[in-house]
């Protein structure tokens, strides 16, 4: 199932990545070459299989209600590309 | 016979050093580093080096030497791939996008180290958030192969196994994913090991597939591996699939002498799957990995073929599976709290995708795309439950298998180190040689490699051992007593590992 190039286009806005001009082309068929990769999946019946997601069958692990981390939002906020007062800082986002 | 220079020695014979002050911690670290600085230009396999801070951390080991407080690993130089964050200290992931981030933290891992007392010399190179076979991908430049300049060393943990083949660390960190500590271990002629899955804790190794990442080990034999090993294990709250189990001292574990020395390995069965002898398989590997086989029957093992039928769907059920938890993972990196941020950008959703497409590089970015295709609505079911059904079919081939046998063994891949550049524009020809290791993240076995061999361009080739579930110290134990009665893993890429600095 080859994707077209408006596909691509779709894709790299649901993953917000900026992908134009010629390197669309490029990235389409590297994916339709994937995709002909991972489409041999099809060919297995799997109908009753349990989906298997983790290697170890593991519950969710509970704590201690109770405050362990400490405050780090000066060293944190020290590496970020824009803050100012506590906060990080974008673009304006509502007018 | 000649005395072996003391940077290419086992971590034993160097604790021993230390421990009767024949050599202090500084020295070593110096050693080591002016290897770096000689050698390291022409394999590119660091992408950061502190001498000052290192040699802090030597010291500091000198003084816990001198009051006789030494663990194993106390004044121990080690190498840290980039994966792994290191608080102060850049941890790239060899991104553009993380090439401005000094971790505010240390990895889990990382802190296990320090407080052991190894001392860090710097962070190794690889391939782009550990997304490759060959180091290629790295935003740094490639890795070269020491045993062939212009070769790939594997990946992604080329650059701590292309260091510790070249002798510019003793032992390094890697992690696998998908083979990315095997294989590099196979290319560049060292042991590498990967355990099972959640026996070392992910806190602070940034994330690829999370369902698939473990942490692992390189040495120049299996005794380094497991004293490395052993101190990288360990429950930890912060990672929520790590395993609360009592550490293993691995080490002491091989040492155990063998009940009948001449045929050590008696009692053990090795399952050889024919899948892995199929198609593909280069003819050179193919009669390594035979003489290898008939090595571990002499030492009294005994071998018989297995079958693991579904390994053909392993490389499309894992690339699924690892390129949609990739998806997920690298959403975290949007230019706004950390990392990098474009400077041109007309709002914030422009900021986003520019900050990405410029910071990260073609293949991280195929990946993201793939992995959210195969997540989007009306191909979830087709493709990425389809690829976690096959897990359970490729982890069900090994508990069939392991009901038949206590180790599975075959090639860690099916060529070695190729030529830079040598697969092309296709990804799809790369992800093709991680056939043999991807099975092993998928079921989350434990899977050693350990050298076996040259082809003709004199290029290493690596056996893989995989164990059931935690039988670290089994696979250790086969791959030392393989290492106690051959040479393989004494081979050294002349002239770098022979040369001083």
């Amino acid at each position: 199932m080859p994707l077209s190039n408006k596909q691509v286009g779709h894709l790299a806005r649901l993953a917000r990545l900026s992908i134009t001009g010629d390197d669309v082309d490029v990235t389409r068929k590297q994916l339709d070459s994937i995709f002909v990769l991972i489409t041999q999946m099809q060919a297995v019946d799997t109908t009753g299989i349990e989906p298997m997601s983790h290697p170890q069958e593991l519950a969710a692990r509970l704590r201690e209600d109770a405050v362990t981390e400490t405050d780090c939002r000066t060293a944190f906020q020290a590496i970020a590309p824009q803050a100012a007062d506590g906060l990080y800082l974008v673009p304006k986002v509502i007018e | 016979m000649t005395l072996a220079p003391l940077f290419d020695v086992p971590v034993s014979a160097l604790r021993r050093a230390l421990d009767e002050k024949e050599i202090s911690s500084v020295e070593l670290a110096n050693l080591f580093l002016d290897r770096i600085d000689a050698f390291n230009p022409g394999l590119n396999a660091f992408i950061t080096v502190d001498r000052e801070r290192t040699l802090v951390e030597a010291r500091a080991a000198d003084r816990r030497i001198a009051r006789n407080e030494a663990g194993p690993l106390t004044g121990i130089p080690l190498a840290h791939k980039d994966v792994f964050c290191t608080e102060g200290v850049l941890t790239t992931c060899a991104s553009k996008m993380l090439s401005n981030f000094v971790s505010p933290y240390d990895a889990h891992v990382v802190s296990l180290l320090k407080r052991a007392g190894a001392v860090s010399l710097g962070k190794t190179n690889m391939d782009e958030f550990a997304m490759g076979s060959s180091s290629e991908t790295s935003y740094y430049g490639p890795v070269n192969n020491p045993w062939k300049i212009g070769h790939v060393p594997g990946g992604s943990s080329g650059g701590s196994a292309a260091a510790v083949a070249a002798r510019l660390a003793p032992i390094a960190t890697g992690t696998d994913t998908g083979g990315s500590v095997r294989q590099p271990a196979a290319f560049c002629g060292i042991t590498g090991i990967k355990p099972t899955y959640g026996l070392i804790s992910r806190y602070g190794m940034v994330a690829y597939a999370s369902s698939l990442d473990q942490g692992g080990a390189f040495g120049a034999s299996a005794g380094d591996c497991a004293l490395l090993l052993s101190a990288m294990a360990g429950f930890d709250m912060r990672d929520s699939t790590s395993l609360d189990r009592p550490v293993e001292d691995y080490a002491a574990e091989i040492g155990t002498p063998a009940s009948d020395p001449a045929r050590p390995l008696a009692g053990l069965t090795i399952g050889v799957p024919r899948e892995f002898f199929s198609v593909g398989l280069g003819d050179e590997t193919h009669a390594s990995i035979e003489d290898a086989l008939a090595q571990y029957r002499a030492l009294g093992a005994s071998v018989r073929d297995v079958s693991l039928p579904n390994t053909r769907f392993a490389i499309p059920a894992f690339y699924v599976i690892a390129m949609a938890e990739a998806s997920s993972n690298l959403s975290r990196f949007d230019g706004v709290r950390y990392g990098y941020r474009a400077t041109k950008y007309a709002d914030l959703v422009d900021m986003y995708c520019k900050s990405r497409s410029e910071g990260f590089g073609a293949e991280v970015q195929r990946r993201i795309l793939t992995g959210t295709f195969v997540l989007s609505h009306g191909y979830y079911d087709a493709y990425y439950l389809q690829a976690q059904k096959l897990r359970r079919l490729i982890a069900e081939d090994f508990r069939r298998a392991f009901s038949e046998c206590d180790l599975v063994a075959g090639p860690a891949a099916p060529m070695t180190a190729w030529a830079l550049g040598a697969m092309g524009d296709d990804p799809v020809q790369m992800y093709l040689a991680d056939i043999y290791t991807t099975p092993v993240n998928l079921a989350g076995l434990p899977g050693l490699s350990h050298p076996c061999g040259f082809d003709a361009a004199g290029l290493p080739i690596g056996l893989q051992l995989i164990g059931n579930y935690f039988s670290e110290a089994r696979l250790l134990t086969a791959a030392h007593r393989f290492q106690q009665v051959t040479n393989w893993h004494l081979h050294r890429p002349a002239p770098i590992a022979r040369a001083n600095a």
